[in-house]
């Protein structure tokens, strides 16, 4: 088995608030990050397949159709967007926050079944460069 | 997370934090003699000491909590950072720190030492250290789901 990664980056905005919250809390709970006019981080993302490889191609995934795959999922519907307003899943109403670990797993959800031939194995997520989050599809 | 509300758990998620310190060493073991250290430990054995600028990778494990959406605090994990890795080692040549007294500075003893610090962080379980030496090496110590 053979682990390939793919990486790719997007720019977003996002802020943290918890609705079932009073203002107070989650000011005391998430600091500068409840700025409800949001503040915005170039995130990368790093896509990790497994697989074996095919004897007559020599790849475990095509990287033309993964960078594609990545593209078409996540980085048009994420890249100079406002995650809080503007892409579904952390739509208000949702309850979940846009943090670091909540994207890599809403990423995850995006990307399951959508690579042929090769198993999803770990989304990381990047917020900054000392700042990253991994899901490996664990409950 | 105490916001007045019940938590609950979601997903089991890792993050993964760095922080930078610099600190000087040298390579010498009791152990061995003053010509045997050189052979072994060669230009890290000079006895004015070098240092490097460590990069420090903490690596938690957890259930993302459902109500703020996060493995820990950030909060609380850069604070026990900064009173039990920045504040002892940042600055310091580790040689002359008690933990090193009878145990060789290298960088593998070093991500032991971190590594047996964080497990006394409360906020959710450290499950691997991994220092960079310089940008050429690095060092780990943890579970292996890297592999898994």
């Amino acid at each position: 088995m053979i682990l390939l990664t793919r990486k790719a980056e997007f720019s977003s905005a996002h802020y943290y608030w918890n609705e079932a919250w009073t203002e107070a809390e989650n000011e005391r709970v998430f600091g500068r990050c409840a700025n409800k006019n949001g503040h915005g981080h170039n995130y990368t993302l790093e896509v990790t397949v497994a697989g074996e490889v095919d004897p007559v191609l020599g790849f475990v995934v095509d990287l033309k159709e993964l960078k594609e795959i990545l593209e078409r999922e996540v980085v048009s519907v994420y890249d100079h967007r406002h995650l809080n307003l503007e892409v579904a899943e952390f739509a208000a109403g949702t309850g979940l926050i846009p943090t670091t670990e909540n994207i890599a797993i809403a990423i995850w959800r995006r990307l399951e079944g959508k690579i042929p031939g090769a198993r999803l194995h770990r989304v990381r997520v990047y917020e900054m460069d000392d700042l990253f989050a991994d899901y490996y599809g664990e409950r | 997370m105490t916001a007045g509300v019940a938590t609950s758990a979601g997903p089991k998620a890792y993050l993964s934090r760095r922080y930078r310190l610099s600190a000087s060493h040298r390579l010498h073991s009791e152990a061995y003699s003053a010509e045997e250290n050189r052979a072994v430990y060669g230009k890290c054995n000079n006895p004015h000491g070098h240092g490097h600028n460590y990069a420090v990778e903490v690596t938690l494990c957890g259930p993302v909590d459902t109500e703020t959406g996060m493995v820990c605090d950030l909060g609380d994990l850069d604070a026990f950072a900064r009173r039990n890795l920045l504040e002892r080692f940042d600055g310091m040549n580790l040689n002359t720190l008690e933990v090193f007294r009878d145990k060789v500075s290298t960088t593998e003893n070093f991500t032991a030492e971190v590594y047996r610090i964080f497990q006394g962080f409360k906020g959710a379980k450290v499950v691997r250290i991994r220092i960079e030496e310089t940008g050429n090496n690095s060092f780990e110590i943890g579970e292996e789901r890297e592999r898994g």
